[in-house]
């Protein structure tokens, strides 16, 4: 099921929390949703689960209007907000069992998608206790758990591994992909190795606008604009210095900047000129002067470099 | 339907994890009973078999019980954000606040259901007017569905139990007595309207075994103005 935002805009008093944003999620992807706090991911996803009613705009998911078939999108999406809020007296297995029939799950089968989701999540061990005595860890397989229990198609998932440990957080990740192969997913979070690691492709939202789309490969790719690479270069013991390497570098046609990153190992950084690529020249000035290459690689700009740029201002 | 069930079913289970529902059992059988049996113009003082004494407890337990069930209703999904979820289920608010409603109004209705021996008791004592008895058990009933509707209502205004209890009290008290109170310095017009906005005035008509369309009405009107403003509150929070 595809969700297809269209100029969604809300308004808090006289702040425009999500400004006249659309884009488009479709089967079988997993959207990342970055941005700082306050950038709208919140309101834009309760927006697309119905909850919260849109100033100006609609959300189809599916064929279905947030405004229109509300009932309809319900019936087909699962949702963890952000505080990923439970009963905390019921519980675990009450608590699944009232979802299910809340979701309208027949009577015959909940019991069976109880049991898939208690598995599926890991929460064996813990599921005759109640909600209110578990870690925050199992808090939130629970909170997935209520999710997925109706076998949504389409997954909002609000910073789904915030508050839990590096082992648990590598758990819920995998899980989220596995998930993500069949049904739409839409995640947010501010950890960028995060959304790098389980989204197809990644929004930045910042003061209610979308700032980059695309997938992390791309963003950094078009952030970065010209070719940087490093190089090392052994002289072989020929009687050179780094700055007549560093002379033979700046030479070549392609090359925009040479910096010297390490004198005595003879490394650089080399940025080319826009749109061009000095990998082969440099390799031939190094065959030429009979040195040796020990190090050619190119340096990629980091997501976080990106998310920053596109977000400080 | 289904869902409004699901949903009164989750809170009334709620009422007895919580413990709410027992000691709210405990502490209106053991007042009324006290009341209707052993002091003050219990039913040996009055010498009557009729269960008037019996009412006249009930109908000041429940004022004060009844916003102490309702007050963490709406407050409690509100400040934890369960509702939230909720709210994006299958349902729509108007099956979550009649849910919400019946869970308390069953509640209420289990209670009365205890104080059933007290009427065979006094039926085995003497000549009962049993007509007069199960309309005073109806209108107990009509009186808090009223209140129910009321602490519902002021629950669903603030995440904070606390407020909704004493906002619900705040406006019981209004119809609980100052209205008649009021109604008495009052004259003319003003006078009759501030009769009938006071529910002693249409209780005690009721427990006396007088069905008027006009009381009928009164209580309707309350449990209905209750109830579409909490759904007009959930509207306004999600806008």
């Amino acid at each position: 099921m595809d969700i297809v935002v269209e100029n969604l805009t809300k308004i808090y008093g006289t702040q425009r929390a999500v400004d006249n944003i659309s884009f488009r999620v479709n089967t079988g992807e997993v959207l990342g949703f970055l941005g700082p706090n306050g950038a709208g991911k919140t309101t834009t996803m309760k927006a697309i689960t119905t909850y919260l009613y849109p100033n100006e705009g609609d959300v189809k998911v599916g064929e279905f209007s947030i405004l229109k078939q509300p009932e309809e999108i319900k019936k087909r999406i699962g949702y963890l907000p952000e505080s990923n809020p439970l009963y905390q007296e019921m519980p675990i297995i009450d608590y699944l069992e009232f979802v299910a029939n809340l979701q309208g799950i027949e009577k015959s089968r909940i019991r069976e998608r109880i049991l898939e989701m208690v598995k599926l999540c890991g929460l064996e061990g813990e599921k005759h206790k109640k909600i209110a005595e578990l870690s925050k860890g199992y808090k939130q397989r629970v909170g997935l758990a209520q999710a997925l229990i109706h076998d949504p198609e389409v997954l909002i998932l609000d910073e789904p591994t915030s508050g839990l440990d590096p082992n648990q957080i590598v758990e819920i990740r995998e899980l989220i992909k596995n998930i993500g192969r069949e049904k739409t997913v839409i995640l947010s979070s501010h950890i960028l190795a995060e959304v790098e690691a389980t989204c197809d492709r990644i929004l930045i939202i910042n003061k209610g606008k979308i700032v980059a789309d695309g997938t992390a490969e791309s963003l950094r790719k078009h952030a970065q604009g010209k070719e940087i690479v490093k190089v090392g270069v052994d002289v072989e013991g020929q009687d050179v210095s780094t700055d007549d390497i560093f002379a033979k570098l700046q030479s070549i046609q392609t090359v925009e900047m040479v910096d010297i990153v390490h004198r005595e190992e003879n490394t650089f950084d080399v940025q080319s000129k826009e749109g061009a690529s000095s990998l082969k020249a440099i390799f031939r000035m190094c065959v030429s002067n009979g040195w040796t290459l020990t190090e050619l690689s190119p340096v990629e700009t980091k997501l976080e470099d990106v998310f920053r740029e596109l977000t400080i201002k | 339907m289904k869902q409004i069930w699901v949903i009164s079913k989750r809170e009334l289970q709620s009422f007895f994890d919580s413990l709410t529902a027992y000691i709210m059992l405990i502490a209106f059988l053991g007042f009324s009973g006290l009341f209707t049996w052993l002091y003050g113009s219990d039913i040996f003082f009055v010498k009557q078999a009729s269960l008037q004494a019996f009412f006249g407890v009930a109908y000041w337990t429940l004022f004060f019980f009844i916003p102490a069930l309702t007050m963490r209703q709406f407050a409690e999904e509100n400040k934890t954000g369960t509702i939230e979820l909720l709210l994006t289920r299958p349902v729509n608010d108007w099956q979550v606040v009649i849910g919400k409603f019946l869970a308390t109004l069953l509640l209420i209705v289990i209670a009365l259901a205890f104080t059933i021996p007290y009427y065979i008791t006094v039926a085995n004592l003497g000549n009962i007017d049993h007509g007069a008895t199960i309309t005073g058990y109806l209108g107990l009933i009509l009186i808090s569905a009223s209140y129910v509707s009321i602490g519902i209502f002021t629950s669903s205004i603030s995440n904070n139990q606390i407020v909704g209890f004493l906002l619900a009290l705040a406006i019981g008290i209004l119809f609980h007595f100052l209205f008649s109170f009021l109604a008495q310095g009052a004259g003319g017009i003003f006078s009759d309207v501030l009769y009938y906005l006071s529910i002693s005035t249409h209780f005690e008509s009721i427990s006396r075994g007088v069905i008027d369309s006009k009381d009928i009405i009164f209580f309707f009107s309350i449990i209905f103005i209750g109830l579409v403003s909490t759904e007009a509150v959930l509207q306004k929070n999600r806008s």
